[in-house]
């Protein structure tokens, strides 16, 4: 294992170890101590190691990862794991807002709540949020899934492209183009395995599920507002 | 008088609205049987004081000139020299802007490379992500990060030569894009993940970040992924160019793209290209005051896009303080955009060349702004690439040309002093003497 103290060394110095990891590394376990909420902790990383955050993080935390498993012991600010391409990143307390925004692959755990615009943009994301999650979550959400545990807060899925969202408690409004729709057995399937994944205690019969009506895909004057 | 009682009373001839002009009328009746606003692409269309309202003064006594054709006058131009550690290093002050695949077809994107690698300069990628294509034929290549984050991903971050943080564009500051079902292929619809043939809408704003504030830790996050090695550019679109200069050399810009109002676009609302945004010519001076101010100006570069079409456009924004400028439209035309010899075709489509502007239909008769498979067919990338090229080699040569005459032996030692305004809106946003005259229209100490 290698510790690697973000008050005594640069910011620069972690990342570009990081990005010295190849598939063949043989340090596989990296501990990221006093990160004092920091931006860009751990960002870019492209190799199958595993990083430790043991505190809160600032901005941007695991930003466009790919392979790692980037754990942060604490909470995280705004854009944890955005543009995340594949690999997992798990929250142990609340992200900030635009947590996983434009995701295109991995797995995006929060273990608290989720701010304003959770998965906005996302695009093949799995996000499973243990708590709730502010507004605009999921706005213009392109593909993926999006699993909420508590509640949703206003505009939910404004502009929702082909994401998949699955709410286990309430939704405070939809937002434009975005409906409930059915929950046929195979989004049950899916949802167990989501769960299962996040860690998350809940039963996929206790959600519904939510997505795109379509009506916004083609411009139409009868669209406008 | 006399002819009255044959021909009937004398009557007034017909006399048609200044107001409600033909195109305007036109326009009405297109709303009312549509109900929707009109869409198109390029960039302003009305008249607005330009370069054109420039004149240089040349030497004279006071000024000792180069001889055209054997003494030398540079053109290179160093982009990024802030903080990145590979900055990149051009041949010529004129870029290629960014434009997309998707609003472009592949082999557009591709002749875009061609050109610009054969002329020494580079090209930027678009709403969409990065080609192939355009990778391979581009020798130097800006990577957009835009709102809408299209195709984003690290390893093309990593093989661009710089990243260009794309806030807003002349066509439509404060708007975001569209590119309409017809141009959402198989390949186009893959790469922006998004349901083939529908009307894709493009952010206004970036998803993870408001202000200069958060500008600023995006820009260390892009930098920590690249390992610090290429510039960052934040393109912004004409509006407040003294502010957004200031705040983008805040939030830690290498260099500052200013795209005024005359720059293009895809596809958007004609009443946005045409209503939002300021003339080029208005934003050149704010913005290199503004460097100024900070003590960054040549240290942070300012690339001026928006209407150039000449060398002698890139001398003026170059005289007025540009490091560099960029062109797009321009570009498109030495590739054959609106090319006459379809003229047949444009005539079918409803439209004239040279007025062809419906972009987002994707039925280009010259094969640029389409991504139907037959009409692109039509553009060779070989040879649109060789046109560009040579289009890029005289804008080149002409701004030499204008430069020797100032006598200078770079083109980036042409100052202001160089230039005389024509008309008092231009020497007012120019900051530039009326010709003939010490002053221009708020010009410091005059009371004006």
């Amino acid at each position: 294992m290698h510790t690697y103290d973000l008050a005594a060394n640069s910011l620069r110095d972690l990342n570009a170890a990081l990005h010295a990891q190849t598939a063949e590394t043989n340090q596989t376990r990296w501990d990221v101590v006093n990160p004092r909420g920091g931006h860009a902790i751990a960002v870019g990383i492209d190799a199958p190691i595993e990083v430790n955050v043991k505190g809160s993080t600032g901005y941007y935390c695991a930003g466009m990862n790919k392979q790692a498993r980037v754990h942060v012991q604490g909470s995280a600010g705004p854009g944890v794991a955005e543009n995340m391409m594949s690999g997992t990143v798990v929250i142990d307390g609340d992200a900030s807002q635009y947590a996983g925004a434009t995701g295109r692959g991995g797995t995006l755990v929060i273990k608290g709540n989720a701010s304003s615009r959770c998965g906005i943009s996302m695009k093949g994301i799995d996000i499973m949020v243990h708590g709730n999650v502010g507004h605009m979550s999921a706005f213009m959400g392109q593909s993926g899934n999006l699993v909420v545990c508590g509640d949703a807060g206003e505009a939910f899925g404004d502009s929702i492209y082909e994401a998949r969202l699955f709410v286990r408690g309430s939704v405070k409004s939809l937002g434009a183009d975005c409906v409930e729709k059915e929950m046929r057995p195979e989004h049950l399937e899916l949802l167990r395995d989501l769960l299962e994944r996040g860690e998350c205690d809940a039963k996929p019969e206790e959600f519904r599920r939510y997505g795109s009506a379509r009506q916004l895909y083609n411009f139409s004057i009868d669209n406008a507002y | 008088m006399k002819d009255a009682p044959e021909h009937g009373p004398p009557r007034t001839d017909p006399i048609k609205s200044a107001t409600f002009t033909d195109p305007v009328n036109a326009e009405i009746r297109r709303a009312a049987a549509t109900g929707i606003y009109d869409i198109r692409g390029g960039g302003a269309k009305r008249r607005v004081p330009h370069f054109d309202d420039l004149l240089f003064l040349g030497a004279s006594i006071s000024r000792y000139p180069l001889e055209g054709y054997r003494e030398r006058c540079d053109t290179s131009v160093t982009l990024g020299t802030r903080y990145a550690k590979t900055p990149i290093e051009l041949d010529i002050p004129i870029t290629i802007a960014g434009m997309s695949f998707g609003a472009l077809s592949g082999a557009a994107k591709e002749a875009l490379g061609r050109g610009a690698s054969a002329a020494g300069t580079s090209t930027t990628t678009g709403d969409g992500g990065m080609t192939e294509e355009e990778r391979q034929h581009s020798t130097k290549l800006v990577y957009q990060y835009l709102p809408s984050r299209y195709g984003m991903n690290p390893d093309d971050l990593r093989r661009a030569d710089a990243i260009e943080v794309v806030v807003g564009q002349g066509a439509k500051p404060g708007g975001g894009g569209m590119l309409l079902g017809q141009k959402i292929s198989d390949r186009v619809a893959e790469m922006r993940t998004l349901p083939k043939g529908i009307d894709q809408r493009s952010a206004c704003r970036h998803p993870d970040w408001t202000g200069p504030d958060d500008l600023e830790i995006k820009i260390l996050e892009l930098r920590e992924i690249t390992g610090w090695r290429v510039p960052i550019h934040v393109k912004v679109g004409g509006t407040r160019p003294y502010y957004d200069t200031a705040l983008a050399v805040k939030a830690g810009a290498d260099v500052v793209v200013l795209d005024g109002m005359q720059g293009g676009t895809a596809a958007t609302q004609d009443v946005f290209i045409e209503n939002v945004g300021l003339p080029t010519l208005a934003c050149i001076r704010p913005a290199v005051r503004a460097l100024q101010d900070l003590g960054m100006h040549r240290e942070v570069q300012l690339v001026i896009s928006g209407g150039i079409r000449s060398g002698a456009d890139v001398a003026k924004a170059l005289a007025l303080g540009a490091d560099a400028v960029s062109i797009g439209s321009a570009a498109l035309i030495a590739l054959g955009d609106n090319d006459p010899k379809y003229e047949a075709e444009y005539n079918k489509l409803g439209t004239t060349a040279g007025a062809y502007d419906d972009w987002h239909e994707g039925r280009d008769p010259a094969g640029i702004t389409t991504q139907d498979p037959e009409l692109a067919a039509r553009l060779d990338p070989v040879a649109a690439g060789r046109r560009l090229r040579n289009y890029l080699n005289v804008m080149t040569l002409e701004a030499q040309t204008i430069a020797r005459a100032c006598g200078h032996n770079h083109l980036h030692n042409l100052e202001p002093e160089d230039l005389c305004a024509l008309t008092m809106e231009a020497a007012a946003m120019a900051q530039i003497p009326l010709a003939g005259t010490d002053w221009y229209p708020g010009k410091p100490g005059t009371g004006y």
